[in-house]
């Protein structure tokens, strides 16, 4: 076994002595995985903090007096971008990944764990620049998530000068911090990967998370040249988007720019975003429905199969976005080809999460609870992409509530549904307790409930043609009284919604010092990351000897086996029949 | 974006090639035991800072080719005046050229284990590198000079944002040499250094490549 | 067992509220009938695909939730027939819906030959909109030439524009029946031009020319909403849009001044505006510094354009004429003495000459507040309240504080700027929302300060 010590990197990991080196520079991944959860939740709750803004003006217009129109603008834009670049992404690929990879695939650590610890400062940095913004003269941008110039950063909009130049500084660090954690989880994924732990013997989280990482490497670049080449517009005077304009009523030294060519930029970046967040989602989904329902998953090859497809299509649909931009309208007949050619891999990862269920052994457990209501809110979200994914419907919808309601189904609901329910499900492994099970219900049914008073409305009014981004609807002919009364039972629910979130933290932070001591392997899992010598694991993960793999991660409720599964680096020879040859 | 496709469809026609490969016929259920050959024992025999540099030039390879993509979709609009390209780049070619052929050389003697070959190999590679970014300041100087600047055209703005970015990824590559220098100055044994000195070859390859691709689109444009 | 039932009853709920639902389309006013139709067949093959998953992810719950220890998942890796057969329903489910937008959007992207054009002007945060003129050929234009005498950057040299009609208003007339091909020119930033009841919406993209096209099928006044975010003030970047006969149309634009006319304007002559000045000089003082006591405020100092628009809004009831602004109304009959266009380019001309001195200040605040308050105001009146013509937005800085504060609070109580002509007002009316008498004296204490 002298490759076994050649690969085996426990010598080479640097044990730190220091509180410090161990929790504050720390090369352990799943230190840094923590780093960065508690990082993208702090984030994260000052996006929730600015829905909550944008609701409550939406709600009752005029009443809270301290949100004028630029600060509108500024919640909805930091909140979007917020949600999905330093929340998101940061939690599934910097948190869920760091974790999970290096345990999932039988590794010791990060392939490169300086490197990563690198990652999560520069990480941690990006988020000190966008939060910087708010305290910068006339604060945040005010843009939109999407940063269209010419308003971007053109005197119009709010944060035109400073809070721009912070949010794009902000993006380029984290595209950094990002490309140098994903160069860790791929190649820990390729390379450091346990003996027997063959590709199609992986869990579906690692897929998910893989995919979503290559992804990220090669479409991030595109986040970096358009911040890049916006940046020169603003700071420099160069007119690579920049057009000849009056703005305001002052004649501006570009001329011949293309905003178009951003926007295509920016969606090539921008779409293969939507699947960073959704493909880790799939991944830790379908573990955690194979794991609760006793089963193994429906289909595996043709979920990994999905994931793939999903990802390299997910790099030719950008323009779906850009539909009623002006762009050639003859492009309109490939991006909707495309995008419903999407649907097919999709819907199928569908079917067999539902197929999984059929004929199990379903424990309605907090984590299968937050995973059937993804499920639902992923349909939802699924089918109202269908119809803007396909062009001519897309007109008369774009830019109005129905698109809002989409994507905060489809990447804001769902997304996050999987990541509570991830939460209860390794909450014990690096805790050794459990989350409190009343507290995990509670919150499960009002995000869930919630959330769908939140957004079936709001694809209604969507429909009437209630457009997206109005600070107040004012007197609008077409829109009956009721739509006031619709924006403002959505405001109720959102806040109860928030709360709920508040109800899981207080669960997060109590259970941390009294939940429940939790069993070595609470949910029965086959997967190896409940397999580790010490429990919660230590730095460097498996104490002497790394485990071998001797079969896939999904061996539940195989017929003649003793118990109702068999963990993945168990030998043969201890249960009594194998299913298969041997 | 048509560049930037072209380029992706080979990275994604790659990986998927080596999914397939890896992955056909397999039915992960059936069987047993710690199968697999060319991982066994955690890793392939290849070490994680090649895989690890391998993936970098993928992302290295993106973000080129969408400076690339976006370039021609810029070119298309009327006030775009194609800019007298500084004759110095030729020259700063050569060096980038001769820079690869010594990084080469250092590895072919890393491979031998010659330590002194390695050694003035990786000076004068580096020396040449330090030239070329040198001559890369000087043709931006020529283009001041010449009342180019970065905002009075496209083109112009092309021309210093392209080379500025290949500049950094040279400083970044400079940076891992000027590591490999100090060890070599410490007297390590050549075998540890073996790695950097073969990644950073393959990586100053790889840079040159980009900056041959990068002058012709300048120059044919 | 809890989620299972509450899956049934969201599926449930959901359909009804499709069904129940106040909200839907508005009624059509285009022939994009079509649209509605592809829109109609995808809630029906997505709406089936809701139910139908939704329904047997609720029974599988009910079926095979844990009951008892002894309970054993079944063993089944794949089913190739089964996953095969789920991928051929899927492709002909999104084929269903795929195949007819495309047919539709074959139309949309083919306007017909005998389309009339129309430019629309996007701005931040006004519409205006240009007819072609008796040529039938829109001049050329570009946005380098714009300025406060050329606003629609008209190229002066370009025969063809000389007969185009210029709709400086944010109000268009179209005719029925005729189909229309609107040509979307922006002056600054990207907007979108959207009329809910037409159906089709396009971005304005500065620096090339998007279109769009329809037939308007039935006549009214449709709101225009400008879609794309555009800066603080997108939510009241409105218009509107007359689809009526085609004599009536006809009547309408007769009335619109080509650019020829336009540019043809004599200014005012200040001399015989004196004489006309000396009306207003009885309560605005005769070097219009204004009185407080008579609730006139000061005019020295204000800009040419916005003494004009006042004015004719006093004179046509579209300001004045709300019967709670107690002062506006008695402007009103003075305005009415001023007969024609030439008479009000005198008149503002005149006030041009008067010297300008800072009015006294009467109102106390927290400049400091204010500063931070200003922050959305200044896009429009300027960093240092000296008003941009651009964005209509007048000079407040030097000018009477206190008449700044009553007209904020019209604003905010609809006293001012509710008339439906008043585009600019009901443009303030949002803008103010958030202003509490408090804040207003915050506000102006530090426009004060310039």
């Amino acid at each position: 076994m002298a490759h076994v010590a050649l690969a085996d990197k426990g010598q080479e990991l640097a044990h730190p002595k220091t509180w410090i080196g161990m929790y504050v520079w720390s090369q352990d991944h799943k230190i840094i995985g923590i780093q960065y959860i508690i990082t993208a939740t702090a984030v994260g709750v000052v996006a929730l903090i600015l829905s909550g803004i944008m609701r409550l003006q939406l709600g009752f217009p005029g009443v809270f007096d301290f949100i004028q129109p630029d600060e509108y603008y500024q919640a909805v834009t930091m909140h979007g971008m917020i949600m999905i670049v330093f929340m998101l992404t940061a939690f599934f690929l910097g948190g869920f990944g760091n974790i999970l990879v290096p345990l999932m695939c039988g590794a010791r650590d990060m392939a490169f764990p300086y490197m990563n610890m690198l990652s999560y400062w520069v990480y941690l940095l990006s988020v000190i620049v966008v939060c910087a913004s708010f305290f910068v003269p006339e604060g945040p941008t005010g843009a939109g998530w999407t940063l269209y110039p010419p308003q971007a950063i053109t005197e119009g909009s709010a944060g035109a000068d400073w809070g721009i130049l912070c949010m794009t500084v902000s993006l380029a660090l984290f595209v950094v911090a990002f490309t140098m954690g994903g160069l860790n989880y791929v190649t820990t994924a390729f390379q450091a990967r346990t003996r027997g732990m063959t590709l199609m013997r992986m869990p579906l989280s690692v897929w998910g998370i893989i995919m979503a990482t290559i992804l990220g490497l090669l479409a991030f670049p595109a986040l970096l040249v358009s911040v890049i080449m916006m940046t020169l517009d603003k700071a420099l005077g160069t007119s690579f988007f920049m057009p000849a304009i009056s703005s305001l009523g002052e004649n501006l030294a570009h001329e011949g720019g293309s905003p178009i060519l951003f926007q295509h930029l920016f969606w090539f970046f921008g779409h293969p975003e939507v699947y960073i967040v959704a493909l880790p989602a799939f991944g830790i989904v379908s573990d955690l429905i194979s794991t609760h329902a006793r089963k193994n998953i429906f289909g595996y090859r043709m979920m990994v199969w999905a994931i793939v497809a999903i990802g390299g299509l997910s790099f030719i649909v950008w323009a779906h976005h850009m539909y009623v931009s002006g762009m050639n309208p003859y492009f309109g007949f490939f991006f909707a080809t495309t995008t419903l050619i999407i649907a097919v891999p999709t819907a199928i990862k569908v079917y067999n999460w539902v197929l999984t269920l059929w004929q199990g052994n379903i424990h309605l457990t907090v984590p299968m609870l937050f995973s059937i209501g993804f499920i639902f809110t992923f349909i939802h979200g699924g089918i109202t992409g269908l119809f803007l994914g396909n062009v001519v419907v897309d007109v008369p919808l774009s830019d109005t509530y129905f698109v809002v309601g989409h994507f905060h189904m489809v990447m804001g609901v769902s997304p996050f549904l999987v990541v509570f329910g991830g939460i209860y499900h390794w909450f014990p492994l690096l805790t050794g307790r459990m989350l409190n099970d009343t507290m995990g219900k509670i919150h499960f049914w009002m995000t869930f409930l919630g959330t769908y008073a939140i957004y079936l409305p709001m694809h209604y009014i969507g429909i009437l043609g209630v457009p997206r981004r109005y600070y107040a609807n004012g007197t609008t002919e077409f829109l009956p009284d009721s739509v006031q009364t619709a924006n403002l039972s959505i405001t109720l629910a959102a806040l109860v919604v928030a709360a709920a979130q508040f109800l899981f933290l207080i669960n997060i932070i109590w259970s941390m010092f009294k939940g429940r001591k939790s069993s070595r392997n609470p949910w029965r899992a086959t997967t190896i990351e409940w397999q580790t010598p010490d429990y919660p694991p230590k730095h460097g993960n498996w104490g002497k000897e790394l485990p071998v793999i001797h079969r896939w991660a999904y061996s539940y409720s195989v017929p003649g086996a003793k118990e109702d599964f068999i963990p993945q680096n168990e030998p043969p020879s201890e249960h009594t029949r194998g299913e298969g040859k041997v | 974006m048509t560049a930037t496709l072209i380029v992706l469809a080979l990275i994604m026609g790659g990986l998927v090639f080596w999914l397939i490969r890896q992955t056909i016929n397999v039915q992960p259920w059936a069987e047993e035991g710690p199968v697999g050959q060319d991982h066994a024992g955690g890793a392939y025999s290849v070490p994680a800072a090649k895989i690890g540099l391998i993936v970098f030039l993928g992302v290295a390879t993106s973000l080129f080719s969408l400076f690339a993509s976006a370039y021609f979709q810029r070119m298309e609009f009327g006030d775009w005046r194609p800019v007298a390209e500084p004759g110095v780049l030729w020259f700063n070619t050569a060096l980038l050229v001769l820079g690869s052929v010594f990084f080469q050389r250092a590895r072919n003697a890393a491979v031998r284990s010659q330590a002194n070959g390695v050694k003035i190999n990786l000076l004068i590679a580096g020396m040449l590198t330090f030239a070329f970014i040198g001559g890369q300041l000087w043709a931006w100087k020529g283009l001041q000079e010449a009342g180019h600047f970065l905002s009075g055209n496209p083109a112009n703005s092309f021309f210093y944002v392209l080379t500025a970015i290949h500049a950094l990824h040279i400083l970044g590559g400079l940076w891992v040499w000027s590591q490999t220098i100090f060890k070599l100055q410490n007297k390590v044994e050549v075998y540890k250094v073996r790695t950097s000195v073969e990644l950073c070859t393959i990586y100053w390859h790889f840079l040159l490549l980009v900056w041959v691709g990068l002058f012709a689109l300048l120059l044919s444009t | 067992m809890a989620i299972a039932i509450i899956l049934i009853l969201l599926v449930v709920g959901s359909v009804i509220f499709h069904f129940m639902s106040p909200w839907y389309f508005t009624e059509i006013a285009s022939n994009w009938g079509a649209i509605d139709t592809t829109v109609n067949i995808t809630f029906i093959v997505c709406g089936a695909v809701f139910v139908a998953a939704n329904l047997f992810m609720a029974y599988c719950i009910l079926k095979y939730r844990n009951k008892g220890k002894d309970q054993r998942a079944a063993y089944e890796p794949e089913n190739k027939k089964l996953e095969g057969w789920l991928t051929a329903i899927t492709t002909v489910g999104v084929v269903a819906m795929l195949a007819p937008g495309l047919i539709v959007w074959g139309k949309f992207v083919s306007p017909p030959d005998n389309a009339a054009v129309v430019e629309v002007v996007g701005q931040q945060w006004q519409w205006s909109f240009r007819f072609p003129g008796e040529d039938g050929q829109l001049g050329t234009s570009d946005n380098r030439k714009i300025s406060i005498d050329n606003p629609f950057g008209m190229n002066e040299e370009d025969p063809y524009g000389q007969d185009d009609i210029l709709i400086p208003g944010n109000e268009v007339h179209i005719p029925i029946g005729l189909p229309i091909k609107f040509l979307l020119r922006s002056k600054d930033v990207l907007h979108n031009f959207t009329v809910p009841q037409f159906r089709v919406k396009m971005d304005l993209v500065p620096g090339m020319v998007p279109w769009q096209w329809l037939t308007p099928t039935r006549t009214g006044t449709f709101e225009i909403l400008c879609e794309e975010l555009c800066g603080i003030g997108h939510h009241t970047m409105r218009g509107k849009v007359v689809v009526e006969e085609e004599e009536k149309f006809q009547a309408w634009l007769a009335q619109q001044p080509t650019y020829a006319q336009l540019s043809a304007q004599t200014a005012g002559n200040a001399v015989a505006g004196e004489a006309l000045y000396q009306v207003c000089a009885a309560c605005h003082g005769g070097q219009g510094e204004g009185n407080q006591m008579l609730n006139s405020p000061k005019l020295s100092g204000q800009e040419n354009w916005y003494l004009k628009r006042q004015l004719t809004y006093f004179k046509d009831g579209i300001r004045g004429s709300n019967p709670e602004d107690v002062f506006g109304q008695q402007m009103a009959p003075m305005a009415a003495t001023l007969v024609d266009e030439a008479a009000l380019n005198d008149i503002a001309a005149y006030i041009q000459t008067l010297p300008d001195e800072p009015a006294v200040q009467t109102i106390n605040g927290d400049a400091d507040k204010g500063r931070k308050l200003y922050t959305t105001c200044g896009k429009c009146h300027g960093r240092q309240g000296e008003g941009r013509w651009a964005v209509n937005a007048p000079r407040i800085a030097g000018m009477s504080d206190w008449y700044l504060a009553t007209q904020l609070r019209n604003f905010k109580h609809g006293l001012r700027g509710k008339h439906p002509q008043d585009a600019t007002g009901r443009q303030m009316e949002s803008m103010v929302l958030s202003l509490n008498d408090k804040k207003i004296n915050d506000l102006i204490a530090y426009i004060n300060t310039f």
